[in-house]
C-alpha cells in the first residue's frame, strides 16, 4: 500500500541532510504529500482537544472580559452585553483589588529573592561536597512534589499559636511565640517563608545545572590571581550563571504571581484579607457569579506576568 | 499552568543520585561545617513531613496538648481509620488516581503524536501550530478557568470524571518536551525505515516512539504529579463528594466542619503526600532528568 520512499531519501543521503535536501524540492512528490497527510493525521486529536479547552479558553475569556456575563446567563447566553471596559474600569477602582494586587506584590517581590538566595546557597552547599550530594539533593527537593494543599494544612498547625511544634521550638530560646497566621502582619510572611520552604528544591536543581558548568580553569585562574572565596564566587560564578538565575527568577515570578491555595488552606485569606491574592480574588468572583468581571481581573494578572518577565529579562539577562 | 521558559544548561546527571558521585568539586576538600549546615538544611526540610507523620498517629487529645509531644505517647490509627470509614477517602483516593492516569496517558500518546509531526514531518501550517501551543505555555491558569468552567457547564459535564479530565488531556509541555526528543533522534532511522516499505504511521509507533523511553517516563511523571496534586479545577469542577479528588477533600474539610480535627486532617495530609513520595523516590532520576531538561516542574 504504501509507495515505496525514492531513492534519493534511501539510506545512501548523507545523514542529516535528509530534511535540507526534502526542503529543498519542489511541494508535492509522492513523499511529501505522504508525510503532510501523516503529520496531520497525527495533529488533529491533540489540536482539536487543544482549540477546545485551551486555546478557545483564552480568547473566550478576553471578550467575556468586555462583557456583562454572569453565572445567570449560562442558560441564556443572549441576556449578555457588551460592557466596554467597565469590568476593567470597576476592577481598578476597588479597593479590594487594590489590596489583594499588593498582597501579590509582596509575596513576588519578598518571595522570589528569598527563594533564589535559598537555593543558591543549597545549590552552592551542594557543589562542594562530594558525598552524599543525591542524598542532600533528594531532602531538599522533596517539598517539591507534595501537594500544595497537603503542604498547607500541615503547616497551618505547624503555626499553632500554643500548640504548634514552631512555638515550643522558639520557647526552648525563650522567645514567646506569635498566632503567626492570626496576625495582619506576620500572615502574608508566613505564607511567604512556607512558599520558599515548597519551592526552593526546584531552583535548588537548575542552579546545581548552571554551576557545572562553571569551568575550574577559571575559577583556579581566579585563586591563582589571589582571589578569595567570596571574591571567585562574586565575580567569576555569579556572573557566569547570570542566564540560570534569571531563568529561575521567571518561573518562580510566574509561579508566584498565581498563589492561591496557600491562603485558601491556611488563612482563608485573612485575617482582614491580608492573604487575599489575585488569584483568590479571581476565584472569589467566579463564585458570586461575576464571570465577566472575573475575566477581566484574570487578563490583568496575565498582563502582570507578561510585564514582570520582560522585567526580569532586562534587569537580569547576561550583559554584552 | 505550566509556563515554557527556555531549557538550561543540561546537568550532567548519574544515574543514582543515592551513590557517591565522583569528584567534581576538585581537589579540595570539603570542610566539615558545610556537611553540618547542609544537614541543619535538610532536617528543617523534612521536619513539617516527619511531624505531620508522627501527629498523624496521636489521638486527638494528644495532638492538642500543651505543650505540645513530639513522638505519640499513645499510637492509634484511629484517624487513618476514620479517614477510611467514614469520610470516604477510598473514594477520593480512586477518583486522584483515575483522573491523574487518564491526563497522563493523554498526554503521553497526544503529546507524542504531535511532538513527532513537528520534530520529523514536513507540512504546510507547522510553524504555526508550533507557535499557537507554545504560546499558551506562559498563560495562567486563572485565564482560562472561567471560560472553561462556561463550557463544561454547557456540555453538561460539571461533576463527572470527563469534566475532570477533559481540560487536562493535552497540554503544551508535553508536546513541546517530546518534540525536543524527537528532534535529537536521527533522520536516517526514518528514511531506513522508509526504504524497507513501512508507513508513515507505523514508523512513528513502531520504530521512533519506542526510542522515547526516557522522555515519556519524565512526561508521566511530571504529569502524573501535576494532576495529582492539581486543586482548582477539581475545586469547582467535583461538586459532591463522590467526585472529590484527595486535595479537594482534604482543602475542604481543612476549611469545613472537620476543621478542629487535627489528628484527622493531618492524616489525610499524610495520604495525599505518601504516596507521591514513594512514587518519587522510585523514579527520582527521571524527575532531576527532566528538570534538567526542561526546568519545569
Amino acid at each position: 500500500m504504501p509507495a515505496v520512499a525514492t531513492t534519493r531519501d534511501g539510506p545512501d543521503a548523507p545523514g542529516g541532510a535528509g530534511m535540507s535536501a526534502r526542503r529543498g524540492r519542489p511541494r508535492g512528490t509522492p513523499l511529501q504529500r505522504r508525510q503532510a497527510r501523516t503529520a496531520w493525521l497525527l495533529a488533529v486529536p491533540f489540536l482539536l482537544l487543544f482549540a477546545a479547552f485551551t486555546a478557545g479558553p483564552v480568547f473566550a475569556s478576553l471578550f467575556m472580559s468586555f462583557t456583562d456575563m454572569r453565572s445567570t446567563d449560562l442558560r441564556t447566553p443572549l441576556n449578555v452585553e457588551l460592557a466596554g471596559l467597565d469590568n476593567y474600569t470597576q476592577l481598578f477602582s476597588d479597593p479590594l483589588f487594590r489590596k489583594v494586587a499588593v498582597n501579590t506584590a509582596i509575596f513576588v517581590v519578598v518571595g522570589v529573592p528569598l527563594t533564589m538566595v535559598l537555593a543558591l546557597a543549597a545549590a552552592v552547599g551542594l557543589n562542594g561536597i562530594q558525598r552524599l550530594r543525591g542524598f542532600f539533593r533528594l531532602g531538599y527537593y522533596l517539598p517539591v512534589v507534595t501537594s500544595i494543599v497537603a503542604v498547607a494544612v500541615v503547616w497551618r498547625f505547624l503555626l499553632q499559636p500554643d500548640t504548634g511544634p514552631i512555638n515550643q521550638l522558639l520557647g526552648v530560646v525563650g522567645i514567646d511565640g506569635p498566632d503567626w497566621l492570626g496576625s495582619t502582619s506576620l500572615a502574608l510572611p508566613s505564607l511567604i517563608v512556607m512558599a520558599a520552604w515548597r519551592n526552593l528544591g526546584t531552583l535548588m536543581v537548575i542552579f546545581l545545572a548552571g554551576l557545572q558548568t562553571v569551568p575550574r580553569e577559571m575559577l583556579e585562574a581566579a585563586e591563582v590571581d589571589g582571589a578569595g572565596r567570596w571574591q571567585r564566587f562574586r565575580y567569576v560564578t555569579l556572573p557566569l550563571l547570570r542566564p540560570t538565575l534569571l531563568f529561575g527568577a521567571v518561573i518562580t515570578g510566574i509561579g508566584y504571581l498565581q498563589f492561591f491555595e496557600e491562603p485558601y488552606v491556611m488563612t482563608r485569606g485573612g485575617p482582614l484579607n491580608s492573604t487575599r491574592s489575585v488569584s483568590f480574588y479571581i476565584y472569589d468572583h467566579f463564585g458570586f457569579g461575576n464571570y465577566g468581571y472575573a475575566a477581566a481581573a484574570s487578563y490583568v494578572l496575565f498582563v502582570a506576568i507578561v510585564v514582570l518577565t520582560a522585567l526580569q529579562f532586562r534587569l537580569l539577562r547576561p550583559k554584552t | 499552568m505550566t509556563t515554557y521558559t527556555p531549557p538550561p544548561p543540561s546537568v550532567s546527571d548519574d544515574a543514582d543520585v543515592l551513590a557517591a558521585e565522583p569528584g567534581r568539586g576538585g581537589d579540595r576538600k570539603p570542610s566539615r561545617w558545610l556537611y553540618v549546615v547542609l544537614a541543619v538544611g535538610v532536617i528543617i526540610m523534612a521536619l513539617p513531613f516527619v511531624w505531620m507523620l508522627l501527629s498523624s498517629v496521636k489521638p486527638e487529645a494528644e495532638v492538642r496538648q500543651i505543650p505540645p509531644t513530639w513522638l505519640p505517647e499513645t499510637f492509634t490509627l484511629e484517624n487513618y481509620r476514620e479517614l477510611f470509614d467514614r469520610l470516604r477517602f477510598p473514594t477520593y483516593f480512586f477518583n486522584s488516581t483515575l483522573v491523574a492516569v487518564v491526563v497522563t496517558l493523554g498526554n503521553l500518546v497526544f503529546g507524542s503524536m504531535l511532538g513527532y509531526a513537528l520534530a520529523k514531518l514536513d507540512f504546510r501550517g507547522k510553524r504555526v501550530v508550533f507557535g499557537l501551543v507554545l504560546g499558551t505555555l506562559m498563560v495562567p491558569g486563572m485565564v482560562t478557568f472561567v471560560p472553561l468552567f462556561v463550557l463544561v457547564s454547557n456540555m453538561g459535564l460539571t461533576n463527572t470524571f470527563p469534566g475532570l479530565i477533559l481540560p487536562y488531556l493535552v497540554g503544551p509541555f508535553g508536546v513541546f518536551l517530546m518534540r525536543q526528543y524527537f528532534l535529537g533522534l536521527p533522520d536516517e532511522l526514518i528514511q531506513a525505515a522508509r526504504v524497507d516499505g513501512a508507513g508513515e504511521l507505523r514508523i512513528f509507533w513502531s520504530v521512533m516512539l519506542p526510542l522515547t523511553g526516557p522522555a515519556l517516563a519524565t512526561l508521566g511523571i511530571l504529569t502524573f504529579l501535576t494532576s495529582w496534586n492539581n486543586f482548582l479545577w477539581p475545586l469547582v469542577v467535583a461538586q459532591t463528594e463522590d467526585m472529590y479528588t484527595l486535595p479537594v477533600a482534604l482543602a475542604l474539610y481543612s476549611v469545613g466542619q472537620n476543621a478542629t480535627q487535627y489528628g484527622l486532617l493531618l492524616a489525610g495530609a499524610v495520604v495525599v503526600v505518601v504516596p507521591v513520595i514513594a512514587l518519587f523516590l522510585a523514579v527520582q532520576r527521571y524527575f532531576v532528568q527532566g528538570i534538567a531538561m526542561t526546568g519545569i516542574k
